[in-house]
């Protein structure tokens, strides 16, 4: 099949990739572009191990094509640390001990970061709400709603 | 082996730093198994059957090897004949022979240069079947009339008289049964059901291949044990074993899953056929379809008890499929049924059954969750019933060092005592209860691992130690094996590198499972340390003029080991480092052994439930794990381990299973219907580590993976009787049947 | 001589017998010694078993020593998750 140019901009670098009408965002983000940070774990949106933002917007890069991307903006989990400077939640979630194997652990910091960028000051029930998209089947998600609220309390104190 | 065990005045053990994979596995830098790429690499995809039990008439790929960019396809015909047992099984697993014997169970393979391509191709590989009749269900599969799926091919242990689906059968016990129920103030029996639940781990398996036609290859894949992935994959392929070097991802989850073969053999002998590196990735219905899920039971349970809580006899038979292939896990299953209990007179009976599903592959404490669903659902009746304390009449019957062990043996120090003595004294457990809610209790035992291991350490001219370990890193390992090769040197914990390597850097290594990694691999890093530690002494001994044993090994120095060995200021490890390579050379350490002083690990779970009797859903409202750690290296994962157990329990109580047609598909195949427990589903998991030294682990260790999966069906079962006033003996409590339930009592 | 305790579901291979006593020193003589006294044990054996001996679970340590007074069961072998 004809593959279309896609030009858009990835943790706020301007790349692009020639992608099949038929490949997810996903795939092109972690076949054509070498990010493979973000993870499929089920590739039907139930998982949210494929979690980044477009324009903002949180989403299951595996429920995106590729071409969809023409012209957006996408945040990954690559894209979460300054350099060496880590992000809050990522460093509270080494601190918390808030992932086992680590597989939804990027889809899972991608989606707390577009939570506290709505809701600084979020209620653990809130967390549990907004994260249920997005499995873990080593923690039973103690850790990682502990993690998040601690992250939101220093990033408010930060302010 | 002596072990100078030492359980207190710890400078690194029990402490909680960072991980040393944190930062990669927070950035998205961590590799697992998808995350390889190799020049010229092609795409594998498997052709499965749609049918429950079908013959396989004729393959014909020839439409799909017309497509440009196909470059081989695979079938049974391109692997060796001639295998016998387990090896047999697992090379039909992968790749199905004359019959597929389950949905979703692969039958052609093939390799393209795109993945889309190579979807495509899948779709043009023509197979002609003979439909075959079929059977999901343990119990239909043991009837007179149930369809053979694979007559002649039980074993040794089977009488005679049974239906050939029976593989293997098992049956011991001790004491005076009839006595033992006769001396019973009551007596109780009743069925107990659990249907098959998955892993669920969330990374698909996935493999990066290459073989060549002279037979040699490599391999870069997701697995919880590399040595088992080479010996399973070279044994299916006909190759040796030292030709094939296995390199382990990290590891997106495995809970048992990932100790066996599916796809990696079939991507090797891909990649010989066409000559160029092969990637393999399963999709997540594939997961569901044809790796393993555990088995699904069917157990009844006879118990006998005194008005004051004695436990007098017991017995349990136990029947489990264990899809297409024998080797359920009944034998775990009977030994830990009554484990928890010292009882005079127990007897075990369990039928090993082949059903038409996909292999069972071990999950978490295989076959202990489902037998401690009956028996501690029925304890929790018994008590009921003569309105005992739960708590109380478990901890009176409570194995403790000495008891003779339900499956035989004499137990060793244990901790299930301790456990119980905690949980009764939790808060939680006299904590107020609201309308419609009601509290469950559950104890459970795994018996826990010791396996091949083999361990390597290195100084390096700073002073600083690299360990080389041969078990995937799951749940933050690298953290314990750095924290006690730290305690055990007397450097800080940041001094020491672990890494995991491959197949050529080591002795065999078992996979890190049967909760055995921090135990032996732990072991095995503590004594191959110490052997540098020892030669330092050496150097120092010969730098000073003075026997080596006259040096001592203290907080990273080597001191003289007191005034009569004279007069010298310690040295340490950095300055005995920088001179190695001309005080002798390079300094390391090995260790290698089967390490047998795994101790088990008991724990006993209390659970707060609501149940809606208007829609039959209940709500998880509190819940404590109790669990025997003997000795928490790093408390915090000790704790991961426990929650993460407790949610898995609470998910196969209430919600997963394994949903069949009358056509014998798989009709759960993706998340959204194979539901798992999500954050929302969820309290805060409260936990309490105890700690009953394991004296055959130099640091106390005891295994802490997989007991923590074994109470919470029972346990909230017991919650939900308490709820609701029903009695659920079938997993999961859905809410349809809890709500029949309630309907059912009127 | 060595009592090893195995389970009831081998009786059939034994004449009856739960317990069989054995002449041996270490794990692997008294594997031996048990095939050569019982032949029908021999599947079983190569199937793979475990022994308990002391309480401590021996998987594959055919050097491991045994005494008369040790407690010592023949076990199904196990494997975990």
């Amino acid at each position: 099949m004809t593959q279309i140019h896609v030009t858009t901009t990835v943790n706020g670098d301007e790349v692009d990739f020639l992608a099949d009408p038929r490949e997810t965002l996903l795939d092109c983000l972690r076949d054509k572009l070498g990010m493979t940070g973000a993870k499929e774990g089920c590739g039907t949106g139930d998982c949210g191990a494929c979690s980044v933002t477009v324009d903002g917007r949180l989403v299951c890069s595996c429920l995106v094509l590729g071409v969809e991307a023409q012209g957006k903006t996408i945040e990954t989990v690559e894209g979460m640390a300054e350099g060496e400077k880590l992000h809050p939640l990522q460093r509270k979630f080494i601190e918390h001990a808030a992932l086992q194997c680590g597989i939804c652990t990027p889809g899972i910091l991608v989606a707390a970061k577009a939570l506290l960028a709505q809701n600084p000051d979020p209620a653990e029930e809130e967390v549990r709400y907004w994260l249920a998209g997005n499995l873990c089947r080593c923690t039973g998600y103690d850790k990682i709603i502990r993690a998040v609220l601690d992250a939101a309390a220093e990033m408010r104190e930060g302010v | 082996m002596p072990l100078d065990t030492k359980t207190t005045g710890f400078k690194y053990i029990g402490t909680r730093p960072d991980r040393p994979d944190g930062i990669d596995k927070v950035t998205g830098k961590a590799r697992y198994g998808a995350d390889a790429y190799a020049p010229g690499m092609l795409h594998g995809v498997m052709v499965r059957s749609p049918h429950a039990h079908a013959r396989i008439k004729k393959i014909d790929a020839t439409k799909a090897l017309a497509l440009k960019g196909v470059k081989a396809v695979v079938t049974r015909a391109d692997f060796p004949t001639g295998l016998e047992g387990e090896d047999w099984n697992i090379q039909e697993n992968c790749m199905a022979g004359e019959v597929a014997l389950y949905d979703g169970h692969a039958v052609a393979a093939v390799a393209a240069t795109s993945l889309l391509l190579a979807r495509e191709a899948a779709k043009l590989i023509e197979v002609e079947y003979e439909v075959l009749p079929h059977v999901t269900d343990v119990d239909e599969a043991m009837k007179p009339g149930a369809p053979a799926i694979r007559a002649g091919a039980a074993d040794y242990s089977v009488p005679e008289g049974l239906h050939p689906n029976v593989m293997r059968y098992i049956e011991y016990g001790h004491g005076d049964l009839e006595a033992g129920f006769a001396a019973a103030d009551l007596v109780m029996e009743n069925t107990y059901k659990t249907e098959a639940t998955h892993q669920g781990y969330i990374e698909p398996h996935a493999c990066l291949a290459q073989l060549g036609s002279d037979g040699k290859g490599e391999m870069w894949v997701c697995t919880q044990g590399h040595w088992f992935i080479r010996r399973m994959s070279a044994a299916v392929l006909g190759i040796d074993v030292a030709n094939l070097r296995v390199t382990p991802s990290e590891i997106g989850g495995g809970f048992g899953g990932k100790t066996t073969v599916f796809i990696e053999p079939v991507a090797l002998a891909l990649s010989r056929k066409a000559g160029k590196p092969v990637k393999m990735v399963m999709t997540r219905s594939e997961v569901l379809r044809a790796t393993g899920p555990t088995s699904s039971s069917s157990i009844d349970v006879k118990m006998g008890m005194k008005k004051d809580g004695t436990m007098t006899a017991a017995k349990v038979t136990m029947r489990m499929q264990g899809g297409a292939f024998p080797m359920a896990p009944i034998d775990s299953a009977l030994d830990c049924a009554f484990s928890c209990y010292n009882i005079p007179a127990v007897h075990h009976e369990g039928y090993d059954v082949l059903a038409n599903r996909p292999k069972q592959a071990a999950y978490r404490a295989p076959g202990s969750p489902m037998a401690a669903f009956a028996t501690e659902s029925l304890v929790d009746e018994m008590c009921r019933a003569l309105g005992l304390d739960p708590l109380k009449t478990r901890l009176k019957n409570a194995s403790r060092e000495g008891t003779k062990a339900s499956f035989g043996p004499t137990f060793p120090r244990i901790g299930l005592v301790e456990t119980l003595e905690a949980a009764i004294a939790h808060p939680h457990y006299a904590a107020p209860l609201g309308t419609n809610q009601g509290r469950g209790v559950a104890s459970g035992y795994w018996m826990n691992w010791g396996g091949e291991t083999s361990v390597s350490a290195a100084l390096g001219e700073d002073g600083s130690v690299t360990v080389s370990v041969g078990t995937p890193d799951i749940g933050g390992s690298r953290a314990s094996m750095a924290l006690m090769a730290a305690e055990a040197l007397g450097i800080p914990y940041e001094n020491v590198r672990v890494n995991v390597v491959d197949t050529g850097s080591l002795g065999v290594n078992e996979p890190t499972h049967g909760s055995r990694a921090t135990y032996a691999t732990g072991l095995a890093t503590i004594e191959a340390v110490k052997q540098i530690s020892s030669k330092l002494c050496q150097r120092a001994a010969d730098k000073w003029g003075i026997p080596a044993e006259a040096v001592i090994w203290e907080d990273g120095c080597a001191k003289p080991s007191g005034p009569n060995a004279g007069e010298f200021p310690p040295l340490t490890i950095g300055e005995l480092a920088a001179e190695m390579g001309s005080t002798g050379g390079p300094i390391s350490g090995h260790f290698e052994a089967t390490p047998s002083g795994h101790g088990g690990s008991f724990g006993t779970h209390i659970v707060d439930v609501e149940v809606d009797p208007e829609t039959g859903h209940t709500s998880v409202l509190r819940y404590t794990v109790v669990q025997d750690a003997g000795k928490a290296i790093h408390p915090a994962y000790v704790e991961g381990q426990f929650q993460g157990g407790a949610a898995q329990g609470i998910g196969w109580a209430l919600n997963e299973e394994y949903i069949y047609g009358a056509d014998g598909r798989l009709q759960n195949t993706v998340f959204l219907d194979y539901r798992i427990p999500v954050a929302s589903d969820l309290p805060m998991i409260d936990t309490v580590i105890v700690e009953v030294p394991n004296p055959g682990h130099p640091y106390g260790v005891r295994g802490v993976g997989e007991t923590g999966i074994t109470p919470p069906l029972p346990a909230v079962a017991n919650a939900v009787h308490a709820a609701a006033g029903v009695r659920l003996r079938s997993l999961p409590m859905s809410p349809p049947r809890i709500l029949a339930a309630i309907k059912a009592k009127g | 001589m060595v009592k090893v305790h195995l389970w009831s579901g081998l009786r059939r291979f034994t004449d009856g017998a739960d317990v069989v006593e054995l002449e041996a020193k270490t794990v692997g003589e008294m594997m031996k010694a048990l095939v050569e006294a019982h032949p029908g044990l021999d599947p079983v054996i190569k199937a793979g078993v475990s022994v308990s001996v002391d309480g401590k679970l021996i998987a594959r340590g055919l050097h491991e020593q045994v005494s008369d007074d040790s407690e010592v069961f023949l076990l199904r072998q196990l494997k975990g998750g």
